[in-house]
C-alpha cells in the first residue's frame, strides 16, 4: 500500500516537473541582426521534434538573427544544387538552412543539414546525423550550435543546461532544464530552502546550500549517480560554494570562527583552509576562470564592496569604488569582466565591471535583480529578477541591448546557474 | 479542512492576545534593568511568537509558558542593522539567566533578513544579527559553545509581503533551545 503509494507520488512529481518548464521570449533586442532563412526539412514532421523550428527558436531567442520568410518555396530545397540563391537573396536572406530527415534502420534517424552564405553563394557547413528519435531535440541544438559559430565567430550554447530553485508553498526543487527552458528536471526536492546552486566545471555535480539540517550545510550531488555528499557541515553557516577552475576544490563561506570567512575544503569533503581574515564578513567567492584570483564581496571597509585576493589567500585588492552596495561577483567565462549585483536609489540591479579599465556598465533595470550567472560563451547573463513579487529568471547580453525573460508557472524561480559546454 | 483552518486561526488570535497583555513580569524577572520598558510599538504587530500551550505537560515549562518571557524568541532589528535594541535587553537578558541555571541547555539563534539584497550578503547579514544577540548572553556569562549562531538569510521569511510592514517582521534573529 506504501510502496503504491510512493509510486503515485513519483509518478505525480515527474508530470508535475515535466509540465514546469520555462518559457523564454526576447523583451528587447537591439543591433543588426543577421537575416538567416531556415526552411523545413523534409521528414521531419513525422518525428517527435520538428527540428527546423528548434533551431529557429534557438537563433531568434538570442536576439541575433532575423527570420526570414520561407512561405511559398516549392520544390523545398535539400541539396545544393536545388537552391536559388538569386531568389533567397530577393528574400532579403543573408544565410540560408536546408536539410531533411529520413529514417536510418534501427529505429534511429538520420538529420542532414546545409547552411550556405547566401551572397557568396557558398556552402559554410554541411553536417549529418543519425540518433534515436528521442534526441531529435538534442540534436536540433547542436545543429544551432554550427550555425551560430559559423555566423558570429562564437561559440553557441544551446546545448548547455541551466539549473535554478523553484518554490513552491513550504516546497523548495533545484531543477536541471535545456538552456532553453525545456525538460525541466527536479534533481533535489525538500521542505527547507535550497540556495547558490553551482556547477562543477566538467558539469557532472552541482553543490548547493541545503537547509535540511535546520542550517545552510554546503552538499555536492552528483547528477548521473544521484548521490549526495556534504563537503561543508561545520558549526555555524555554510554557504556560497564556488569550484576552483580544475574541480578539485570549492571556496565556501563558512561562520565557524566568528562572522562569515571564505575558506577552502576539497570538493570531496575534508577539513577547511581559511583563506580570509577580516573583522567584517567576507563571502559570495567566485575563482577567475584561469584559478589564479577569488573575487569575492567583503563589508570590510564599512559597506560591502567587491574584492578580490590570490587565491590561495592573502592581501585583497579593492575592485568597486562607486556605490555603497555592490556584491556578489561572477567572472565572465573569458576573465575580463566581473558581473555583480549593485544597489542604486534603492534598485538592486546587475551590472558588469571592466577589469581592465574598472568601467562599470549597469545591465538592468529590476528592483531586485540577484544572481548573475554567465553563459559559458559570455554572451548573456542569467539572472534572478522579480515580477509583481515573484521570483523568475531573466537574461541579458553581455552590453545590454539584447533581452530575455523566463517565465514559469511554477511559482517562485531564482538562484539560476549556468552549466558549462558540454564535453562531448 | 476549513475547521481545522478555523481552529488555527483562533489559536493563533489568542496566543497573540495572551503574548500581547501579560508582558515580561511573570516567571523570571529581571530586577537588574527593571527599569528598560517591555517591548512595545517597533514591535511588528503580527506577533504571535509563541506557541499555545494547549498541551497539558508543557504548562510547567517556563519556555514554553505564553506568561513567561522565556517564551518570547524574536529580537527585531533595524534595516542594515545588527544593533540589538534597548527593547529587547530583558528578553535576551531572561534567556541567558535561564541558561546559567540550565547549565545542560544549548540554544541556536537563528538570523533572518528582509527580502532586500543579494541572497548569500543576506544570509551572512543574518548571521551577523545572530551573532549580535549571542554576544550579549556571552558577556551575561554564557559559555560561548552553549550558543550557535546561524541563518535562514531572506530564505524562510514569515512575513509573505514585499512592504515595509512585512521587511520589519522579517529583520529578527530567533532563539531556539536544543530539542525544540
Amino acid at each position: 500500500m506504501t510502496k503504491r503509494c510512493f509510486l503515485f507520488l513519483g509518478a505525480l512529481l515527474l508530470a508535475l516537473s515535466s509540465r514546469a518548464q520555462l518559457t523564454i521570449d526576447i523583451t528587447t533586442s537591439g543591433g543588426r541582426q543577421i537575416p538567416i532563412a531556415i526552411m523545413p526539412m523534409p521528414g521531419e514532421v513525422a518525428q517527435p521534434q520538428v527540428v527546423s523550428e528548434v533551431v529557429a527558436a534557438d537563433l531568434a531567442r538570442t536576439g541575433l538573427f532575423r527570420l526570414v520568410n520561407t512561405l511559398g518555396i516549392t520544390p523545398v530545397p535539400t541539396e545544393p544544387s536545388d537552391v536559388n540563391f538569386p531568389d533567397w537573396s530577393g528574400r532579403g536572406a543573408d544565410a540560408l538552412v536546408i536539410g531533411k530527415v529520413e529514417p536510418s534502420g534501427g529505429g534511429r534517424v538520420e538529420v542532414r543539414f546545409r547552411l550556405f552564405d547566401v551572397q557568396k553563394q557558398s556552402q559554410l557547413a554541411s553536417f549529418s546525423y543519425v540518433v534515436p528519435p528521442a534526441q531529435l531535440r538534442a540534436t536540433a541544438h547542436r545543429i544551432a550550435d554550427v550555425i551560430y559559430e559559423k555566423l558570429t565567430g562564437d561559440k553557441g550554447v544551446f546545448s548547455t543546461k541551466i539549473t535554478y530553485v523553484v518554490k513552491r508553498t513550504g516546497r523548495y526543487e533545484l531543477q536541471v532544464a535545456d538552456a532553453d527552458g525545456f525538460n525541466a528536471q527536479s534533481v533535489l526536492a525538500s521542505r527547507e530552502p535550497i540556495m547558490s546552486p553551482a556547477w562543477s566545471p566538467d558539469g557532472s555535480r552541482i553543490a548547493y546550500v541545503s537547509f535540511d539540517q535546520k542550517k545552510p550545510v554546503v552538499v555536492v550531488q552528483n547528477l548521473a549517480a544521484g548521490t549526495t555528499s556534504v563537503v561543508a557541515n561545520y558549526r555555524g553557516n555554510n554557504s556560497a560554494p564556488a569550484w576552483s577552475p580544475d574541480g578539485r576544490s570549492l571556496a565556501v563561506a563558512l561562520s565557524k570562527d566568528g562572522l562569515t570567512q571564505i575558506y577552502r575544503v576539497a570538493a570531496t569533503g575534508g577539513p577547511a583552509q581559511r583563506l580570509t581574515d577580516s573583522t567584517g564578513i567576507d563571502t559570495q567567492p567566485a575563482y577567475s576562470p584561469d584559478g589564479q584570483w577569488i573575487a569575492f564581496t567583503s563589508d570590510r571597509g564599512g559597506s560591502p564592496q567587491i574584492y578580490r585576493m590570490p587565491a590561495a589567500g592573502g592581501a585583497a585588492q579593492r575592485l568597486t569604488f562607486e556605490g555603497t552596495y555592490n556584491v556578489g561577483p561572477r567572472y565572465s567565462p573569458d576573465g575580463r569582466y566581473i558581473a555583480f549585483v549593485q544597489r542604486e536609489g534603492g534598485r538592486y540591479r546587475i551590472a558588469s565591471m571592466e577589469l581592465a579599465t574598472g568601467q562599470v556598465t549597469s545591465l538592468t533595470d529590476g528592483t531586485l535583480d540577484d544572481s548573475p550567472t554567465y553563459a559559458p560563451n559570455g554572451k548573456m547573463i542569467l539572472y534572478e529578477t522579480q515580477v509583481g513579487g515573484h521570483g523568475q529568471l531573466a537574461a541579458v547580453s553581455g552590453d545590454g541591448r539584447v533581452r530575455q525573460r523566463l517565465t514559469s508557472s511554477a511559482g517562485d524561480v531564482q538562484d539560476p546557474a549556468w552549466g558549462p559546454m558540454p564535453t562531448n | 479542512m476549513k475547521k481545522l483552518a478555523i481552529c488555527l486561526v483562533i489559536a493563533a488570535l489568542a496566543a497573540g492576545c495572551a503574548s500581547k497583555e501579560k508582558q515580561p513580569d511573570a516567571g523570571v524577572t529581571d530586577r537588574s534593568a527593571g527599569t528598560t520598558p517591555p517591548s512595545t510599538s517597533t514591535t511588528p504587530s503580527t506577533s504571535s511568537t509563541t506557541t499555545p500551550s494547549r498541551d497539558a505537560n508543557v504548562s510547567g515549562d517556563p519556555l514554553k509558558d505564553p506568561n513567561n518571557i522565556l517564551s518570547k524568541r524574536s529580537v527585531y532589528f533595524d534595516f542594515d542593522s545588527n544593533a540589538v535594541k534597548d527593547e529587547y535587553r530583558n528578553l535576551i537578558q531572561a534567556h541567558a539567566r535561564y541558561m546559567n541555571d540550565k547549565r545542560d541547555s544549548h540554544i541556536r539563534i537563528e538570523g533572518n533578513c528582509d527580502e532586500r539584497g543579494s541572497r548569500e550578503y543576506n544570509l551572512a547579514l543574518g548571521q551577523r544579527r545572530a551573532e549580535a544577540v549571542k554576544k550579549v548572553m556571552t558577556v551575561l556569562g554564557v559559555a560561548d559553545n552553549r550558543v550557535e549562531t546561524v541563518s535562514y538569510g531572506e530564505e524562510k521569511p514569515k512575513s509573505q509581503g514585499h512592504d515595509e510592514q512585512a521587511w520589519a517582521e522579517n529583520r529578527r534573529a530567533d532563539i531556539r533551545y536544543q530539542g525544540e
